[in-house]
């Protein structure tokens, strides 16, 4: 899809997998069914996933296993999820977090 | 709802594998859980042949051992209950602990519990260390190799030990330009045969280097180094600018310990294993006399020696529940022996001392 994605290997194959539709901040992006958030972001080109409370500094995902969480987002309204072991799903609206976020009620 | 089981397995790398795989064997009604989306633990990212015991699979790459532990667990599969995307967050008093997972909270009965959480990236203190586009070596390998997506056109990796050579390497076969691997030390950390491999392909290790900070505003653009001195103290006028869009940081791992720390096993300090770790004896029991531990939990080492403490806890709380057996007898033995080759030589030199000073703290040594 992208040219961050592997498409030969020498020592790995990777299934095909279904593509899925999803929004990052009011734009139309496509990923595979499955794979991270975070993952899917990052073959988009997207880095930055939210920036930090206190100094407003841009931030990323760091550990990718969910144990860091550098790599928290609001994903369907949810905040504070760890886009690195969310799994996407067709039509997933994904925002940037800034600080701590808002709950929604 | 609430589960019941005899042993209950926390962290499905190779050494929870290997204990559910010996506990269920043996006849123990067996319960392992584990919060990734897959069992394998750190052996699912790895494509390179492994070092380590021949016995025990070394010179097959870490995928491949993976493969055949999941087989060794299917053949058990009547005693065995294993739960993906499952975490393990507390125990209660009285044998009992909490799982979550996506669907629901359960608690979980058991009589003998085994941890093997396996262990945490460290990181590195230098300016701008949190911008994006930095990552630790097991978030590329992850990244590259289950999800097959390469973490950016040019690289830079800090750390030469074996982690920082073999996954310098993996992004090459992946696709990306390694421009270089920086190690604080004057040589290089991790074995030859891996630091000659990348250096054939043109890659340069500065040795006696350290990284003063990440360029970047809202992304990684390049990082300054800089020459140390035997104090590792950085030597003025020797900045070197490197351009890449990301920085891999390979600087060492401790283990994961909240468990045994919210179970209120006592914890010691060893340098040599990583960090703090529970203090267990010879049959990997905590001071908490139902929680056992195996693997990099009970200290950094690889995936050959968490094999076979695992196959050792695993025999043991057998054991604690059934009474002695000779088969287990018999399966602790040969996991000795194989641990004590492994461990000879110089190179296990470090561990065999940490070791050493857990076992002389429980005063078995
Ligand atoms: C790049 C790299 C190269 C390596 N090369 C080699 C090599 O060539 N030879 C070698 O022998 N070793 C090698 N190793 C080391 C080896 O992979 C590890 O030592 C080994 O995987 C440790 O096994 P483990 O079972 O203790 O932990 P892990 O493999 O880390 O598994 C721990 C598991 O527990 C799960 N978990 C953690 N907490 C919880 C919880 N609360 N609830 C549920 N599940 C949980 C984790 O998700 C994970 O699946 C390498 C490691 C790396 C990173
Ligand atoms: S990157 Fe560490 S929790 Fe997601």
């Amino acid at each position: 899809m992208t040219s961050l994605r592997i498409d030969k290997h020498p020592v790995l194959n990777f299934p095909e997998r279904k593509i899925v539709n999803f929004n990052f901040e009011g734009k139309q992006y496509q990923g595979f069914a499955g794979e991270p958030v975070a993952a899917a972001l990052h073959a988009a080109g997207i880095r930055t996933l939210r920036h930090s409370p206190q100094k407003n500094r841009a931030r990323g995902f760091f550990c990718a296993i969910g144990r860091c969480s550098s790599c928290i987002m609001e994903v369907d309204g949810q905040i504070n999820t760890m886009t690195c072991i969310t799994p996407l799903a067709e039509g997933m609206q994904i925002r940037m977090q800034k600080g701590h976020g808002t709950i929604k009620a | 709802m609430s589960r019941n089981t005899e042993v209950f397995v926390i962290g499905g790398g190779p050494a929870g594998l290997s204990a559910a795989h010996v506990a269920a064997k043996l006849g123990a009604k067996t319960l392992l859980v584990d919060d990734s989306a897959r069992v394998g633990g750190q052996l699912i990212k790895q494509t390179h042949r492994f070092f380590g015991s021949s016995n025990r699979d070394a010179g097959i790459r870490g995928v491949t051992i993976a493969e055949k532990l999941q087989q060794d667990i299917e053949e058990v599969s009547d005693r065995l209950t294993v739960l993906e995307n499952t975490a393990a967050v507390g125990f209660y008093h009285n044998k009992e602990a909490g799982i979550l997972s996506q669907k629901a909270y359960e608690r979980v009965t058991y009589q003998a519990a085994i941890v093997c959480t396996g262990a945490t990236e460290n990181s590195l203190a230098f300016d701008n260390n949190d911008l994006p586009g930095i990552y630790g070596a097991g978030g590329v390998q992850t990244l590259m190799n289950v999800h097959g997506i390469r973490p950016g056109q040019k690289i830079l990796m800090v750390g030469s030990g074996n982690i920082g050579l073999i996954v310098s390497y993996q992004l090459i076969q992946a696709g990306v330009e390694v421009v270089g691997v920086v190690e604080g030390m004057p040589t290089i950390g991790g074995y030859l045969v891996h630091a000659s491999k990348i250096r054939r392909l043109g890659v340069p290790i500065y040795t006696s280097h350290t990284i003063l900070k990440a360029l970047g505003s809202d992304g990684v653009t390049g990082a300054m180094l800089s020459r140390v001195d035997e104090k590792f103290q950085p030597v003025p006028n020797t900045e070197l600018e490197i351009k890449c869009d990301c920085i891999c940081l390979a600087v060492g791992l401790t283990p994961l310990i909240d468990l045994f720390q919210q179970a209120q096993c006592r914890m010691v300090h060893v340098g040599e294993l990583g960090g703090l770790v529970p203090l267990h004896d010879s049959a990997m029991r905590t001071t908490n006399p139902d929680i056992f531990v195996a693997g990099d939990a009970s200290g950094i080492e690889e995936a050959t020696t968490a094999i076979l403490a695992g196959r050792i806890a695993g025999a043991r709380a057998y054991e604690t529940i059934h009474g002695k057996s000779p088969q287990a007898e018999a399966i602790v033995a040969e996991a000795r022996e194989e641990l004590r080759t492994l461990r000879s030589g110089s190179t296990g030199e470090r561990i065999r001392w940490g070791r050493e000073r857990v076992l002389k703290e429980v005063g078995e040594c």
